[in-house]
């Protein structure tokens, strides 16, 4: 199957919803214009990232009437979103969801919440506690957030379950330019990226978004790395973009017959080395 | 390094080498966008004559366009002639505004006042000085006050809290001084400025390394590996550091933590300001 993929590399306007939904209506009509069949957001792209008090109310149910207007707008094209999520029973997710042909396909709420340096995700939200691939127009997609994406265990539960396209949302900032080369957040997570997509012959479609928050630089740099590790598409640093990458079911099928990693791949030896060394850890 | 000779072929080799290329557009952006959003299309700075304020002015005025940048003067009857020559061929340079108030009609009164002051007592009623004129004027001017403090004056506390510590934005206020250095050689600041010791210009004759007893080159390189690389002092001792100089560069950042948090608040509800009320600053922007 061909699919377009198009990532709105943007900068939302921090705890203003509505602001926000008017962007991403925005980008949508472009990704339509553009004639794409999926459009990826960044992380908390409803609302920003340095959210703090403000977490509960810029929150979404899943019933809101803004999901509702995203799940309308599915029906022309798939919606990749970062949001935070309220559930039933009050807690705040670091969420993302999939919508396609007008209605919700998949939910990952963000497992591992950063909680050092400059981070303190575990004060302001819940964390969530799967990791699984879905089907969608595409083929087999898993969701990522930002941290995620650092557990390679993460990256390995959706691999192994049969992914095809892992979208990767983030709210990066820039940081580190001691040295010749490029950031490092650029350089680490390029490296991500491609290391993800290459290990299991998947697309990593990366939205980073840009803008600055309490004088925090988020660095873009979105990007579409093909399953056998190249770069199909890369956009600007610092710079709000539309990019789009044309994806090929075909490119992940011959990535697998020219290197069959995940067909050779042990899921037994891994569960059972796994075990022991859990079994190990709690005596 | 000697950051007052050219740089040398292998500087990226050095950890405290930043890629001015990269460092330039974040930092511009910073400028640009917090302006925006607060909706003040103006700055204005203290323009000293010295490095930083050099710095953070090219900074506004290549963020900016320069007639949105205002360069405050603000000398004492003290202060060397040459600061006030340098700032005002920079600001020449950059095409921004300038205006020159002296303090020495604001200051001379208090301190005949009080004649037993101390330099130190008089320096930082000076600082504060300037940041009531600064601050006054960014009223009049419709325009944001932008910081001059870098990161190893900041981490030292060598500065005036409430008096040149204080603005809205401080667009290198992460860079430690050898990089201010590193970052004015790219951004064409005049040599005049850059080859300068570093003074506060407080009485004639003063340099800051000479007040703080070291240099900036060896402050900033023990800094950076305990600060941004959390090397332990036992860590720093095997790269070469001396255990005198890793204390007294400890007693100085602990000492100064004040200077770098708001006043303390005494807590009383349940949701008291810092604690457990948190926002960001960019609240609503």
């Amino acid at each position: 199957m061909d699919f377009k993929v198009g990532i709105a590399q943007i900068a939302p306007a921090l705890g203003d919803v509505h602001e926000n939904m008017k962007r991403i209506e925005r980008c949508i009509e472009r990704a339509l214009d553009e004639k794409t069949d999926l459009v990826v957001f960044p992380e908390l792209a409803l609302t920003g990232y340095t959210l703090k008090d403000m977490v509960p109310s810029v929150s979404l149910r899943l019933d809101s009437p803004e999901l509702k207007r995203l799940m309308d707008a599915s029906a022309r094209l798939s919606i990749a979103v970062g949001f935070v999520e309220e559930s039933p029973d009050y807690r705040f997710f670091n969420s993302a969801a999939y919508l396609e042909k007008g209605r919700i396909v998949h939910v990952h709420r963000k497992v591992y919440l950063p909680n050092y340096g400059m981070f303190e995700e575990n004060r302001d939200f819940a964390a969530g506690s799967r990791f699984r691939a879905f089907n969608a127009a595409f083929g087999r997609c898993g969701i990522l957030i930002c941290e995620d994406m650092w557990h390679p265990s993460a990256a390995y539960v959706i691999a192994q379950d049969g992914c095809e396209l892992l979208i990767a949302l983030s709210c990066s900032p820039a940081r580190g330019a001691q040295s010749d080369g490029d950031l490092y957040s650029a350089d680490a997570w390029q490296t991500l990226n491609r290391v993800y997509a290459h290990l299991f012959s998947q697309y990593v479609v990366y939205a980073n978004r840009v803008g600055y928050e309490d004088g925090v630089g988020y660095w873009g740099g979105s990007e579409a790395i093909g399953p056998d590790g190249s770069v199909i598409a890369r956009a600007k640093q610092f710079e709000e973009q539309f990019l789009t990458a044309e994806l090929s079911s075909d490119a992940v099928r011959r990535a697998r017959i020219s290197s069959p990693l995940l067909r050779d791949e042990r899921l037994d030896i891994t569960l059972r080395e796994l075990k022991r060394i859990n079994r190990e850890r709690e005596q | 390094m000697n950051a007052h000779t050219e740089p040398t072929p292998r500087e990226q080799d050095d950890p405290l080498w930043v890629n001015p290329e990269l460092v330039l557009p974040l930092l511009e952006g910073f400028i640009r966008d917090e302006i925006t959003k607060v909706g003040i299309p103006n700055v204005v700075v203290n323009l000293s004559g010295g490095i930083d304020s050099a710095v953070s002015c090219v900074l506004a005025a290549r963020a900016m366009s320069p007639q949105n940048v205002t360069a405050l003067m603000l000398p004492y009857k003290t202060s060397h002639p040459d600061s006030l020559g340098d700032a005002q061929t920079l600001a020449r340079q950059l095409g921004i505004q300038t205006m020159t108030i002296s303090v020495t009609e604001q200051v001379d009164p208090y301190f005949e006042k009080f004649p037993d002051m101390t330099p130190l007592r008089k320096a930082n009623k000076m600082a504060r000085e300037r940041m009531t004129i600064l601050y006054d004027q960014a009223s009049a001017l419709n325009a944001l006050p932008l910081g001059t403090s870098n990161k190893t004056e900041l981490l030292l506390g060598y500065g005036t809290i409430y008096g040149d510590m204080a603005s809205a934005l401080n667009p290198i206020g992460d860079l430690y001084k050898t990089q201010v250095w590193q970052m004015a050689r790219h951004i064409d600041v005049p040599e005049e400025i850059v080859s300068k010791k570093p003074t506060a210009d407080l009485w004639p004759g003063q340099t800051d390394e000479s007040e703080l007893g070291f240099t900036y080159e060896k402050a900033d390189r023990l800094l950076f590996h305990m600060i941004d690389r959390r090397r332990s002092p036992e860590a720093l001792e095997r790269m070469g550091f001396e255990p005198a100089f890793i204390q007294e560069i400890e007693r100085r950042v602990k000492q100064t933590q004040f200077k770098r948090r708001l006043p303390l608040i005494a807590k009383v509800s349940m949701r008291t300001i810092e604690s457990d009320f948190r926002y960001p600053r960019d609240w609503g922007r």
